[in-house]
């Protein structure tokens, strides 16, 4: 047990270093432009798709449930809250998870093992100013862009699964989609998912960075990122919805 | 023996003074001296796991001694901060083992990388040097490729080649010519030699390659299980009193 405190106490000094390096010159804006489009450009295909298919499926499920009680009509509505207030980001966090930090992590692992952290260490280059701190960046800021496509995409595979079954128009399904939104329903949901990318990011540049494992510890580290990364967005989201119902009260349904 | 206090000939380029290292219960290096002059190359002999890399990250200060100090040129390295670690890096260059070029970056990318954030080159100035740079160690045609599509002898030239970018005066190589065939060895070799008479570099190479050390050093260091065994010229480490440091020459 005090190993894991400890450990938690060794990711959080790591995350504060990236946040305070953030500000320290040289600012790794090319970096910081390459992760991003690592992360945040290459992830848009699974993103898009898992967000599709999910709208397209929830939209079949409650449809079902729904005409039982005649209330068809609140479908758009249903999907569009599902959506903005908890399947996009959290779903968005996990595949993140996956994909990203997995990735994080196998490829700082595999520095460490080929001595190319050293390498540019040697070359008298902050390797964590340099590899850590643009992969943290990036993903804080990729992950509310992500989840605003997932969203949308969840809301066209649910307009796609309506039209099949009532050809109902684009336009009414969508006036009927943010009927009943508050501002606080997209935003506060949406840029919680910023934390999320924070946490993928230092978790698993975390793991890759610090390991001394040698080659070994490659897929090592590339699994472990998933499972502490993808843990720690499910238990931080239950406490950032309490932190938003609370700075937000009407954001609670 | 060259030490840090030796001016007989300058000061010495790199010095060892009772430098000993331990990684938990495991002593990795126990009292070593030696120095390098400029333009003087020195190869550290021995088996695996006898320390010589070792060597190589405490002069690059990656990793720090437990007892000892290292000095480079005028500056003893044990206790310099980042900032001041950063401007001693500068003088030296790292072939690694297995040259450790960044996977995500080109060919260009890797050389340009240490010019654009050390030099205040201009872009088409950074294009000539890695040009010349490139076209000194045979690989003047794939700048556009990325380490992957490199095969072993050049992805060691590129390595080479991204560690005299800087021109630097003290050249380190891990184990040069391990994983080639005598002949590219041989050419890997030929370029270190080069360097060390073009720039009057001074050279350290680890390696167990005693054939390829008989070619580029001038002096020798034999290390076994972390201690210092012998050091000199060929010719002395072979009348040496150390049995280990004569077979190991005259194998």
């Amino acid at each position: 047990m005090s190993n894991v405190f400890e450990t938690a106490g060794e990711v959080s000094v790591f995350g504060f270093q990236a946040v305070t390096d953030l500000f320290r010159r040289p600012f790794e804006g090319e970096q910081i432009r390459r992760q991003l489009a690592e992360i945040g450009s290459k992830s848009l295909p699974l993103v898009i798709a898992s967000g599709f298919a999910l709208g397209a499926v929830l939209t079949l499920h409650t449809r079902s449930t729904l005409v039982t009680f005649g209330a068809t009509a609140w479908i758009p509505t249903v999907q569009a809250l599902a959506f903005f207030l908890e399947i996009g980001p959290l779903v968005t966090g996990l595949l993140v998870a996956g994909r990203v930090g997995s990735g994080i992590g196998a490829v700082l692992s595999n520095m460490r093992a080929t001595e190319q952290i050293d390498a540019i260490e040697s070359l008298s280059i902050d390797s964590f100013k340099f590899l850590v701190v643009p992969r943290i960046v990036a993903c804080t800021i990729a992950l509310p862009i992500l989840t605003l496509f997932l969203d949308f995409a969840g809301l066209l595979g649910g307009f796609a699964s309506e039209y099949a079954a009532t050809r109902t128009s684009f336009q009414l399904y969508v006036t009927q989609s943010f009927s009943s939104f508050e501002w606080s329903n997209f935003y506060a949901p949406t840029l919680k998912t910023a934390v999320f990318g924070f946490i993928i990011g230092t978790v698993s540049s975390f793991l890759g960075y610090t390991t001394n494992e040698g080659a070994a510890g490659v897929g090592r580290a590339a699994t472990r990122s998933v499972v502490a990364s993808s843990l720690l967005i499910i238990l931080i989201d239950v406490i950032l919805i309490k932190f938003i119902f609370f700075i937000f009260p009407e954001s609670a349904l | 023996m060259i030490g840090p206090n030796d001016t007989n000939g300058g000061i010495p380029a790199i010095a060892f003074d009772h430098v000993s290292k331990a990684f938990g219960a495991k002593q990795v290096l126990r009292d070593v001296s030696f120095g390098v002059r400029a333009g003087e190359a020195l190869c550290i002999l021995g088996r695996s796991g006898t320390g010589k890399s070792v060597t190589l990250k405490l002069i690059v200060s990656l990793i720090k001694p437990d007892q000892g100090k290292i000095w480079i040129g005028h500056d003893e390295i044990t206790h310099l901060n980042e900032t001041q670690l950063s401007r001693v890096r500068r003088k030296m260059g790292f072939l690694f083992q297995d040259a450790a070029l960044f996977d995500s970056l080109t060919l260009y990318e890797n050389l340009a990388l240490p010019l654009a954030r050390l030099t205040d080159k201009s872009p088409r100035e950074i294009d000539f040097v890695v040009d010349r740079v490139l076209g000194e160690v045979g690989l003047a045609g794939d700048k556009r490729k990325m380490p992957s599509e490199l095969s072993g002898g050049m992805r060691k030239r590129a390595g080479l080649a991204r560690a005299l970018v800087l021109e630097p005066r003290i050249l380190l190589a891990d184990e040069p010519s391990s994983g080639l065939d005598r002949i590219t060895a041989s050419e890997i070799d030929e370029l270190l030699l080069r360097q060390k008479a073009e720039h009057k570099a001074a050279l350290i190479v680890v390696t167990h390659d005693v054939r390829g050390a008989r070619h580029v050093a001038d002096r020798i260091v034999v290390l076994d299980k972390g201690n210092l065994l012998a050091q000199g010229t060929f010719a002395e480490i072979a009348h040496s009193e150390s049995e280990i440091a004569r077979n190991l020459v005259t194998e």
